[in-house]
């Protein structure tokens, strides 16, 4: 049923309509009709941050742990910028979430007014798409074209500018099935003859790997499951990136771990060696590939991504299949069951040989310590005494976030929420409360840096206002523990403002909340330490004073290809040229 | 070069796409571009070529269908065959890009820029540039005794030509649309 209704209400009405039932947000002059919208319904729960961009992140975390877009609303001006980095971070990882910002009145764009920001100018970049709404009648069309471009194809972050007095003025309000079909429809199926050649590849590979990624998450949890009985079926190993993790349980008898700059020895070295390589939503990333011109020299490349751009735009592939990864693997398990479920069984077992000899050589041990605690080892307990809880995990970002990546298991997609493409510091507060939100009875543990979880920490008072119990696991070296890592790897030991000075007492700072926390620091109380956390209701800040100079092993370093990885201290003596060093 | 003297890049005489994908050799390419006529679409253009370190060659747009609302934008860009072809599908994932052509590939096609020029001068020269302007088809839209403002329709080529021409009989100003392109037969 079309009606009138103010373009505030229209707003708020677009948000239930979409499904919406959560949004994070902070008022400002050019957002109050809205606000005073959201005052008088039930329906929408208002969630109060301390900082925009504390919103976008949480946003974010609701959609990656939900599937449903995540829906942040801020002012304009300085509320619309601090909004940037988030819109870039869920850009580049692909998550749909709608911002709307206010604007000045219409009549003001231009003029320099107060709180006024050029935000679809700004936007522009760091959006899958973004509207300035000047007309009240064109609102609700452009609300829910929003949430549309954010979610289908590949999902990203979109805005809508809406200037002041386009809330204060009465439109038509068209509903979700009133409003025009959007043009916007991208192809979702594959290409049948690409993925039957995929197929016939499959079927006589000696040496094929799964290389899965995001894609295969964001298209939900229907391709999580092809995977599975895909990759069962056949027996083909399976790597995956950082954003994939969870796609492929890693209790799975054919999971053989991250891959990438901080990647397992036996995924790397699987990508490096395999004669086919099956990219099922992943994007060839350089935290991925290494040195492009020896990057897996010997195999044939297939490649299934929803965005036909992601093709050949760093690795030219031999089968391209643009489509989702859910309709694709669908299509690709019929065929090649219809084909007579074959695959190269003695090439296979010889693989498998390989990579278990790969996997002996336990990439990931660690000199363990009686006296400090080791990174690796409050990780290995974190997952030893959290493991079958209905656990979701944020990070930060740096080397606890790869050590997260390594030590942490995950069984199921959406339950691992990390800033993977912009690599944004501040990330997993705001997005552990974002999760909370979405999952209020799940236990949500940030696991984060010192260094990281400052960025955003004022948003511990959002997490006490609203009673979202998250845990932060706050691996402590006092130091910006990648930066170091790097410094000590690619400059001389020059530890230039790697350190952090003058940090707060965390058990302090989590009382000024109203938080508890607790500092732990010896090995041996490091489960009680745990057990305290998870068992108490309420925020919590645990700050484990780690091992300062741990490096994060394995690593290939920049400029290099998958088979000359770093995996311990003893390796790395002139192992870095200088040419890396120009690389991030 | 072959004895069939084709050009690298060129697949207008194959029914086959003749370049090598993996070619470092850059070449240019007229794409058009129809676009849903929004706010803000040309600087979406323009910023995903500056922002991911394209070339813009040349530029033009208008709306082309009024009521439908679409917009042709041509551009001349260069690029190696695997920068091209990304440039086609980082333009064709905008939301209001409908299609992208690239008119260089896809067969034959007609290119034409408008150009005005300004020549001033006196005596032979003068006379010299009207004779120019004749034979390459040129109008004389502007005239005074010093000067004439020539309007000339043709390829980048010709135009480059006519230009070259008329600066040692003084050219003063030139002022040049940027290519508008489409593709022959139907």
């Amino acid at each position: 049923m079309s009606r009138q209704m103010t373009g505030a209400r229209m707003v708020v009405q677009a948000l239930k309509d979409q499904g919406v039932d959560v949004v994070f947000g902070y008022p400002g002059g050019a957002v109050l009709p809205i606000y005073d919208e959201i005052f008088q319904q039930n329906d929408i729960r208002h969630i109060l941050v301390r900082h925009e961009q504390g919103a976008v992140h949480m946003a974010e975390g609701y959609a990656r742990s939900t599937g449903k877009p995540g829906v942040a609303l801020v002012t304009s001006g300085p509320g619309a910028t601090n909004a940037v980095t988030g819109l870039t971070d869920a850009l580049m990882d692909s998550i749909p979430i709608v911002v709307l910002t206010g604007q000045v009145p219409t009549f003001m764009i231009g003029t320099d007014g107060f709180q006024e920001a050029d935000t679809v100018g700004i936007t522009r970049p760091c959006t899958k798409h973004n509207w300035l709404v000047k007309d009240t009648e064109t609102l609700a069309q452009t609300l829910h074209q929003a949430f549309h471009v954010a979610t289908k194809g590949r999902p990203g972050p979109v805005l809508i500018d809406i200037p002041k007095d386009v809330q204060f003025a009465t439109g038509t309000y068209q509903g979700p099935r009133e409003a025009k079909q959007s043009r916007y429809q991208p192809k979702v199926k594959g290409d049948i003859d690409a993925i039957t050649k995929l197929v016939e590849m499959m079927e006589k590979a000696e040496r094929p790997v799964f290389y899965t990624g995001g894609g295969v998450i964001n298209s939900g949890p229907a391709a999580s499951q092809l995977l599975r009985e895909l990759a069962d079926a056949t027996g083909i190993p399976v790597t995956s990136t950082l954003m994939g993790l969870g796609a492929y349980p890693a209790s799975g008898k054919n999971w053989i771990g991250m891959l990438g700059m901080h990647g397992l020895y036996e995924a790397n070295l699987a990508m490096h060696g395999c004669d086919l390589m099956i990219n099922l939503g992943a994007r060839f990333d350089d935290r991925i590939t290494g040195r492009l011109a020896d990057f897996s020299p010997r195999s044939k490349k297939a490649h299934v991504d929803i965005d036909p751009s992601s093709i050949n735009k760093v690795i030219h592939v031999d089968v391209p299949i643009v489509g989702d990864v859910g309709h694709v693997l669908e299509d690709l398990l019929k065929v090649w069951k219809a084909r007579g479920r074959k695959v190269n069984k003695e090439g296979l077992a010889k693989w498998w040989g390989l990579i278990d000899q790969w996997k002996a050589k336990n990439c990931l041990s660690y000199k363990p310590s009686q006296k400090t605690i080791k990174p690796q080892y409050a990780l290995e307990r974190l997952e030893a005494l959290t493991r079958g809880r209905d656990r979701y995990i944020t990070t930060e970002v740096g080397q606890h976030q790869m050590w997260a990546a390594q030590f942490l298991h995950f069984d199921a997609p959406n339950r691992w929420m990390t800033s993977g493409g912009l690599g944004t510091m501040g990330y997993g507060l705001p997005a552990s409360i974002g999760v909370q939100i979405a999952h209020p009875d799940a236990l949500v543990i940030n696991v984060a840096g010192e260094a990281s979880w400052l960025m955003n920490m004022q948003e511990m008072g959002t997490a006490m206002q609203f009673r979202a119990p998250v845990k932060q696991f706050i691996l402590n070296n006092e130091r910006l523990g990648m930066v170091r890592q790097w410094q000590q790897l690619l400059h001389g030991e020059r530890y230039s403002s790697s350190w952090s000075e003058s940090l707060p007492d965390f058990v302090k700072l989590a009382e000024a909340f109203g938080a508890k926390g607790a500092k732990v620091e010896n090995p041996k109380d490091m489960d009680d330490a745990i057990m305290a956390m998870i068992e108490y209701d309420g925020p919590y800040i645990l700050d484990v004073m780690v091992e300062k100079h741990e490096n994060c092993f394995p690593m290939i370093p920049s400029g290099k290809p998958h088979n000359e990885m770093l995996l311990g201290d003893a390796s790395t003596e002139g192992a870095i040229q200088s040419g890396g060093a120009v690389l991030v | 070069m072959s004895a069939l003297n084709i050009k690298k890049g060129s697949s207008s005489h194959s029914a086959y796409d003749l370049r090598d994908p993996h070619s470092e050799i850059a070449e240019t390419h007229t794409l058009a571009v129809l676009v849903e006529n929004e706010p803000g679409v040309l600087a979406r253009v323009i910023g995903l070529f500056s922002g991911r370190g394209y070339n813009i060659d040349s530029l033009t747009v208008a709306e082309v269908d009024h009521t439908g609302h679409r917009s042709r934008i041509t551009v001349v860009t260069r690029g190696t065959p695997s920068v091209i072809e990304q440039i086609k599908a980082q333009l064709g994932r905008l939301v209001p890009v409908y299609e992208v052509h690239d008119l260089t590939v896809e067969g034959p096609s007609v290119e034409r820029e408008l150009a005005l020029f300004k020549v001033a001068g006196t005596g032979e020269k003068r006379i010299e540039a009207l004779r120019l302007a004749e034979i390459f088809r040129a109008n004389v839209v502007d005239s005074t005794l010093q000067s004439f403002v020539f309007e000339m329709t043709g390829t980048p080529a010709k135009i480059d030509a006519f230009a070259e021409l008329m600066r040692p009989l003084g050219l003063a100003d030139v002022a040049r649309t940027g290519v508008a392109a489409l593709a022959r037969g139907v």
